[in-house]
């Protein structure tokens, strides 16, 4: 067999284990659990210690290629805003982000809690806007001038929630679900930065070590959930074994294989080193 | 009739997903088949959306209903229409100018900002009094970020050969920074057994029905 077509073979088996070392745990749950991170703690605590009645907003800056990842974190943020009795808008710097917002209401409405929450009066959908950090820039003047109707096309003064809401100062809290550019980093430079209102956000697994610095003293990030994990964490802390939870089951087991598979093919190479060593050896010999 | 609609969606979804993971054994025409249908598909559907997202509200449905107050706005469809020119060689060059617009304006709103919140806010995060706190562990963290942060950046000074003593924090930095990635490593892992933890999801919840 040459190097190549066993190069192929153990690529193969590893993609085969890896599926098994994901699909087993979502058909047979283990239920272990995962320790709360810090920076998810201040995240939970932001909206945690909001008073009832204040305006949260929660920018869907992603699409369906990571809905696994942020759609609980979504989710999980708007059954706590409304567990504390906050108010939530949703608005999308992403195309998608409206159909993304739509889902995660509908999806914390299923909870009995929630499902008496009244859109206009619990929650809007603001909808997408073109234009990014120009965006979040116009919505530091007026929220109206730049959201005259609503993703459904209802004007802004029909909507009872927003009656007192002139811009970013009136809300209490701001979460950017982003998956990219534009998303979390220019709602934290005009948002936070500008306008110093509370900034937290949730972002991909891959975006997450890029904003860890903005969680330092000044404040520019108040807390961060990164990936799946973060997300499993959020719903523990509001006591609820949603689909971030269940899925970390096989997250885990999939890390442990990934780790073995490293440990493998370390001691592969080495053990290929010291053959190729000897055989020069004889051959000197 | 949504009903249906929804099942078709469905077959179609976890079609197209074996169709992809058909690539992990080999490259083959379902494969291309799928990529080239998403591909197709993404295009027509940004397109589309831009023009009913912004296009038709912030222009055309305007200057439809109130032509004199909206005056202004001919300046934007006028550079619009310009930046099209790309299609026409003779003309092209008229693209240049609204090109310039953009990034003359992308590049002053961005400057200021991430001057401030990505410089100025970013250096003064590391400037803190490292023993402020009474816990030994946050202490040790507060060293950490500081030497962490000047041995970094030290790393990618130039201007002078780092050898003997200079070498020293050059070589921490070299530290921190494998430690960076290796973290970066492990959440890039945690998003892509994400991904697949969704598709699978889906093909066993809603296409199977096999775990709630």
């Amino acid at each position: 067999m040459s190097l190549n077509t066993s190069t192929i073979l153990e690529r193969r088996i590893v993609y085969l284990l890896l599926f098994l070392a994901v699909l087993l745990p979502l058909l047979f749950p283990i239920g272990w659990g995962s320790d709360v991170s810090p920076v998810v703690k201040m995240s939970y605590d932001l909206i945690d210690q909001t008073p009832a009645g204040g305006i949260g907003l929660i920018s869907f800056d992603y699409e369906a290629s990571t809905i696994t990842e942020m759609q609980p974190m979504a989710v999980a943020q708007i059954e706590h805003a409304w567990s504390r009795g906050q108010k939530v808008i949703a608005t999308a710097l992403w195309p998608q982000g409206p159909q993304m917002a739509a889902q995660s209401f509908e999806e914390a409405k299923r909870n009995p809690l929630f499902k008496d929450k009244e859109y206009g009066v619990d929650y809007v959908n603001l909808g997408y806007k073109v234009g990014g950090m120009v965006t979040v820039q116009a919505l530091g003047s007026s929220f109206k001038d730049v959201y005259p109707k609503d993703s459904s096309g209802r004007a802004w003064d029909t909507l009872p929630m927003l009656k007192d809401l002139k811009n970013l100062k009136g809300l209490s809290w701001i979460c950017s679900l982003s998956a990219g550019e534009p998303g979390l980093k220019d709602w934290i430079m005009i948002a936070h930065d500008v306008h110093n209102v509370p900034v937290t956000g949730g972002t991909t697994a891959v975006s997450a070590p890029g904003f860890l610095p903005y969680v330092n003293n000044h404040g520019q990030l108040t807390g961060l959930l990164g990936g799946l994990k973060a997300a499993s964490e959020y719903e523990a802390l509001i006591g609820k074994k949603g689909p971030a939870t269940t899925k970390m089951d096989a997250q885990s087991v999939a890390h442990i294989l990934i780790l073995l598979l490293i440990a493998v093919g370390n001691i592969k190479v080495w053990v290929r080193k010291r053959n190729n060593a000897k055989n020069t050896e004889v051959t000197n010999a | 009739m949504p009903e249906i609609m929804n099942t078709v969606g469905i077959w179609l979804g976890a079609f197209f997903t074996f169709a992809i993971f058909s690539f992990l054994y080999k490259d083959n025409p379902f494969y291309k088949l799928a990529e080239q249908i998403f591909v197709g598909l993404s295009a027509g559907y940004g397109l589309i959306y831009i023009i009913y997202a912004a296009l038709l509200p912030n222009l055309f449905t305007k200057l439809a209903t109130d032509f004199r107050g909206n005056l202004i706005l001919l300046i934007p469809f006028a550079l619009g229409i310009m930046m099209i020119t790309r299609m026409v060689p003779k003309i092209q060059w008229l693209s240049r100018y609204p090109l310039s617009i953009v990034i003359g304006t992308s590049a002053a709103i961005s400057l200021l900002r991430f001057l401030k919140s990505d410089l100025i806010a970013q250096v003064a995060a590391t400037m803190i009094n490292p023993f402020e706190s009474n816990v030994p562990s946050e202490i040790v963290g507060n060293l950490m970020l500081i030497i962490g942060t000047i041995c970094g950046v030290y790393f990618f000074y130039f201007s002078k050969k780092q050898e003997g003593i200079a070498k020293i924090p050059s070589k921490i930095g070299v530290y921190f920074l494998m430690v960076s990635f290796g973290a970066t490593f492990g959440y890039t892992v945690m998003a892509r057994i994400s991904l697949l933890i969704g598709r699978l999801e889906f093909l066993l919840k809603d296409w199977l029905h096999i775990i709630q």
